[in-house]
């Protein structure tokens, strides 16, 4: 699958249309983020699927950013899945990344990683390579909206206080980019106890994502202690959907309502 | 400009989680989870997460100190080395060889710590050897 995005990007850096390239590249059997500067390097390239489609994905879109911080006259091409997408048009709203200085290079994610993500739009619009998937039911956050009030309760205290504040959630996600960070913030979380005060720790992440989380499911891959905290943030963005009608990631030019907020 | 996602191992404790050390234009910028290694499979615990911090840290020691007259000074290695070989000496002829122990760390190699463990039963004699890893 990879070959069409070789060739997209080979003519992107041949044409001095980019600087470079973030991608993923493979070595020894490690997947691991990379930055192509050559045409030539482009032999190495992965898509992040080892042993199962997308299973070896980074949060490239925090890379970019930290890239365009240092380098901000300079275009980057980056590979971008339909979540990613949905990410950078939130970072450009957020102004953390310029429009002007990106080129994605979309790939189609197949049904079975649709699936597994429980993705409502499993490819970006900018596809170069990859299906044009079917949107995928969330099954999980139904199963839970099932159970009554105290059930409910229940089960998230129960994912909760397995939590050990690793902050991998935090620090793996694309889409925090703060440079203060509320979960670290003294007077709403206590430090040094593990768990953390439950259920206000993720409860603040939670509402503090609205209209920033893409739904990539990178912090609940990165979470040691198995917390389903993408089925809590799709919970979140359902009720944001419903009372506010905004959905994060699909307009260029509408903006969070929490983005117009906070001002 | 160059960026590089360098895999390693975290040097904190004894699991040995991969790790991918990011180094944006020759300095260390921040850190991700391998999601290729079989020990932590993306994950990280919260020291793992701020291992690139204590790299640049500025109370990071760049000497050896020496404590005289009650203050710790900066010194030479020789001066340092000179002085832990006298004082070891010293202790162990006037006090045996088990009123010293020795604790190892899980930054060291495995080949460090296994030095470390003859030093201590070999040189000093004694068993008094334990390291910070106990997990």
């Amino acid at each position: 699958m990879s070959q069409k995005i070789r060739q997209y990007v080979h003519q992107l850096l041949s044409e001095g249309k980019i600087k470079a390239f973030l991608g993923l590249r493979e070595e020894n059997g490690h997947i691991m983020p990379h930055l192509f500067c050559e045409p030539q390097e482009l032999e190495q390239i992965s898509l992040g699927d080892r042993k199962e489609p997308g299973d070896a994905r980074y949060p490239l879109n925090q890379l970019l950013i930290r890239l365009a911080r240092e380098h901000p006259d300079d275009t980057f091409a980056v590979l971008t899945r339909g979540c990613d997408e949905r990410g950078l048009k939130e970072l450009f709203k957020w102004n953390q990344l310029n429009e002007e200085r990106v080129v994605p290079v979309g790939v189609g994610c197949p049904d079975d990683l649709a699936r597994a993500c429980e993705c409502e739009k499993p490819f970006p619009d900018c596809l170069i390579d990859g299906p044009q998937g079917q949107k995928a039911d969330s099954e999980k956050v139904a199963r839970i909206d099932g159970m009554d009030l105290e059930g409910r309760l229940k089960f998230w205290m129960g994912e909760f206080d397995r939590c050990i504040k690793c902050f991998g959630c935090r620090n793996v996600c694309p889409m925090c980019f703060c440079n203060e960070c509320s979960i670290e913030e003294e007077s709403l979380v206590g430090k040094g106890e593990i768990p953390p005060d439950n259920p206000t720790f993720h409860l603040i992440r939670a509402v503090h994502m609205v209209g920033r989380c893409i739904d990539c499911g990178l912090c609940e891959e990165a979470c040691p202690a198995d917390i389903p905290l993408r089925t809590l943030y799709k919970k979140v963005a359902d009720i944001v959907s419903e009372e506010l009608g905004y959905r994060t990631g699909y307009s260029i030019e509408e903006k969070s309502p929490f983005n117009i907020i906070g001002g | 400009m160059e960026f590089k996602a360098v895999l390693t191992t975290c040097p904190y404790c004894g699991c040995g989680c991969g790790m991918l050390l990011q180094v944006l234009d020759g300095k260390l910028v921040a850190v991700l989870p391998s999601k290729t290694a079989p020990v932590n499979q993306g994950k990280l615990c919260v020291k793992g997460w701020t291992v690139h911090e204590f790299v640049t840290s500025p109370k990071r020691l760049t000497t050896p100190l020496v404590r005289k007259d009650g203050t710790l000074r900066e010194s030479s290695w020789d001066e340092a080395l000179d002085m832990a070989a006298m004082r070891l000496r010293e202790i162990k002829k006037e006090e045996g060889p088990d009123s010293i122990a020795i604790f190892a760390s899980a930054k060291c190699t495995n080949e460090e710590n296994y030095l470390l463990q003859k030093f201590c039963r070999v040189a000093i004699g004694t068993n008094n050897i334990d390291h910070c890893a106990r997990l």
